[in-house]
């Protein structure tokens, strides 16, 4: 069994749920319940596993329920069916101290407006989730300044939210999140309110500060670039329901439909296919054919516009090897530029 | 002619419940209105009895702890100046110690009451209603029930006033909870915060700009209710004014009135200034001109 277990949540807003989720669980669709009932579904039968240390994205069109989706793993949403398991247990069952104590211990979130306590410093900031546990003082603000120089804040330590960037304050986000040392991490859209250079800087922070630190992260965005980038797996959400769940070059390769297909439609291949996704694997494994003498080798997690300038520059083949350099699979030019104008 | 058949005895019932009220709970009216006489005695002797310019430096300090301005500090000092030269600093004295009560027991009452709309929303359906009538109605009714149940003094003049200046601080307590940033609440939620660490840490700080302009308002609201209770045997300023006019000596009522508005812009400027300065303290942080 996985970390985090979601089994077929339903989600219907509204103050007379019922009728409409019987309607849902009998698979019809969001508009016409909307239509019937007056009620909006916000999650339609999701059921994810997902796994410790993994970076799980979460995507899909402006509500199509990304943020409901990942306010049901802290409970800032209760599903009106189904069930959620943390490491086996359920938290739709926990009273209110008990999940207080689950929230303050396991995780910590980080939001697309920031969500910072806008009349206290950077510093009591990044200490908040310590203060509601009751850490004390020179204890939680010597953390605080920890991850505050960990996040490159350094010496902003007494400035107020409102004095700082869009950039600077989602490092405050971050810092704050990471104060607690949760194991699991929610991020909601937590660079979609930032310029494209400062972005992609966060993002690299955030690869960084996941190598080292391992956290179960579950990342939403609307932006596919950014899901392939940062994410081990990625789940696609159209109108409530779960389209598809797959690994980044799954999701290229193999769209499930239409609407996953349009969202990749756009996206640079060459960043995101792999080696081993391409190559053809060697079939017996240990006897290599005599004719790929000579081919430069290439890791099995290489990115193909990496790999591009050398297919070019041999184009007989390349080998492809695993970690310990045995040759697992070949790749040819041709494979490469097929897949690259699929 | 609309039939007379069908007319309500409204005012019946109502008196029917009044009387009522007294008979069975007498006691514990008069309890109640014996412990708020003694505070208000206590308050008003105190304040009689300081020297004048005792008081006055005390309200100089007080202003310019919530205005840092100098400005500020002397007009307000001049303005209780000019109060004394008009004669009237004994009655000043006496309106200012029901003011006080009368506001700090709006503010005891509304912020919490507040709070409980905020968090409520059956509260908040029962209590918007109830708002708009307290405060849409004539402020002299309010004498009627406070003057049968406490009869004439001091006590009814308080409640009345009560009744007529708790509805702003109630109101903007509610509306500046309300209009705390829902993000801001969520983040809040997601570390874990008990619903009172909630409340204190992040709620009322962030409703303090609103709750203090609602107390601002709740104060003159009350000087006007001080001066109309002088009806029913609130002295000080007021009676001034209404002697005034029963003996049609309207100089006597000029001053008495100029008294009042001098009263009211001493503290209509020190509550603004307490408010621009919470303000300050919410929105970027730097309170105390750091
Ligand atoms: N509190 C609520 N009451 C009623 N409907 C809601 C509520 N919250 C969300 N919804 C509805 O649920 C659906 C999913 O909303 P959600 O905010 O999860 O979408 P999203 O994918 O996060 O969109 P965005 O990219 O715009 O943030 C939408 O149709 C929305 O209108
Ligand atoms: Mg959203």
């Amino acid at each position: 069994m996985s970390y985090i277990e979601i089994k077929n949540i339903y989600k219907i807003f509204g103050p007379h749920p019922q009728k409409a989720l019987t309607m849902a669980q009998n698979g019809e669709n969001k508009d016409d319940i909307l239509a019937k009932t007056g009620h909006t579904v916000g999650l339609q039968n999701v059921s994810l596993s997902i796994d410790q240390g993994e970076t799980f994205v979460v995507m899909g069109l402006s509500g199509s329920g990304k943020s409901t989706l990942i306010r049901h793993l802290n409970r800032l949403i209760d599903p009106t069916a189904g069930e959620i398991l943390f490491g086996g247990e359920n938290i739709l069952q926990m009273t209110t101290p008990r999940l207080n104590a689950f929230r303050r211990a396991k995780l910590g979130m980080v939001f697309q407006r920031f969500g910072l306590l806008p009349h206290r410093s950077v510093i009591e900031n990044v200490a908040y989730g310590l203060k509601i546990q009751k850490t004390d003082k020179a204890e939680r603000l010597k953390s605080a300044r920890t991850w505050i120089e960990r996040v490159g804040l350094a010496g902003y330590e007494d400035s107020f939210p409102d004095q700082l960037s869009g950039g600077m304050q989602q490092r405050v986000g971050l810092a704050r999140a990471l104060t607690t040392n949760p194991e699991v991490l929610l991020m909601d859209e937590a660079f979609s309110a930032l310029d494209p250079l400062i972005r992609s800087d966060m993002q690299d922070e955030l690869m960084k500060l996941q190598s080292e630190l391992h956290k179960t992260i579950i990342f939403i965005t609307h932006d596919l670039d950014e899901a392939l980038k940062l994410g081990d797996r990625i789940a696609i959400l159209k109108d409530g329901a779960l389209m598809q769940v797959g690994r980044p070059e799954e999701i290229i390769m193999n769209p499930a439909d239409d609407y996953v297909r349009a969202f990749t439609r756009d996206v640079n291949r060459s960043r995101v296919l792999r080696a081993k996704t391409l190559m053809q694997p060697t079939s017996t494994g240990n006897d290599t054919p005599a004719n790929t003498t000579g081919w430069p080798e290439v890791d099995a997690n290489m990115r193909l516009e990496d790999i591009l300038p050398i297919a070019i520059a041999c184009p007989d083949g390349i080998s492809v090897v695993n970690r310990d350099h045995q040759k697992i699979g070949t790749l040819s030019k041709d494979q490469i530029i097929a897949a690259l104008a699929a | 002619m609309f039939p007379d058949k069908l007319n309500i005895p409204l005012g019946k019932s109502v008196n029917a419940l009044v009387d009522w009220l007294v008979v069975n709970y007498g006691d514990a009216f008069e309890a109640f209105a014996d412990a708020l006489l003694t505070v208000l005695v206590w308050l008003e002797h105190l304040l009689r009895a300081t020297p004048w310019w005792l008081v006055i430096v005390v309200i100089a300090a007080i202003a310019f702890h919530a205005s840092r301005s100098w400005k500020t500090t002397l007009g307000l000092s001049l303005a209780m100046v000019a109060i004394g030269m008009l004669g009237l600093w004994d009655k000043a004295m006496q309106t200012l110690a029901l003011m006080i009560i009368a506001t700090g027991l709006s503010v005891i009452i509304g912020i919490p009451v507040g709070i409980g709309m905020a968090m409520s929303n059956k509260l908040r359906a029962v209590m918007v209603p109830l708002l708009d009538m307290m405060q849409t109605m004539p402020s002299f009714v309010y004498l009627i029930p406070a003057l049968m149940l406490f009869g004439l003094g001091k006590v009814p003049a308080i409640l009345a006033t009560v009744i007529y200046a708790a509805p702003p601080v109630i109101r903007l307590t509610d509306l500046g909870i309300r209009l705390v940033d829902k993000e801001v609440l969520e983040a809040s939620r997601s570390f874990g915060a008990s619903r009172a660490q909630i409340l204190w840490g992040v709620q009322l700080p962030l409703a303090l700009p609103n709750i203090m302009a609602g107390i601002n308002q709740t104060t003159m609201m009350s000087i006007s209710m001080v001066v109309i209770a002088s009806m029913i045997g609130a002295r000080g300023l007021g009676e001034q004014v209404l002697t005034g006019i029963q003996r049609l000596d309207v100089g006597q009522g000029v001053e008495a009135g100029i008294a009042i508005v001098l009263l009211a812009v001493v503290f209509d400027r020190i509550g603004q200034s307490y408010g621009k300065r919470s303000q300050r303290t919410t929105t970027t942080g730097a309170g105390d001109g750091a």
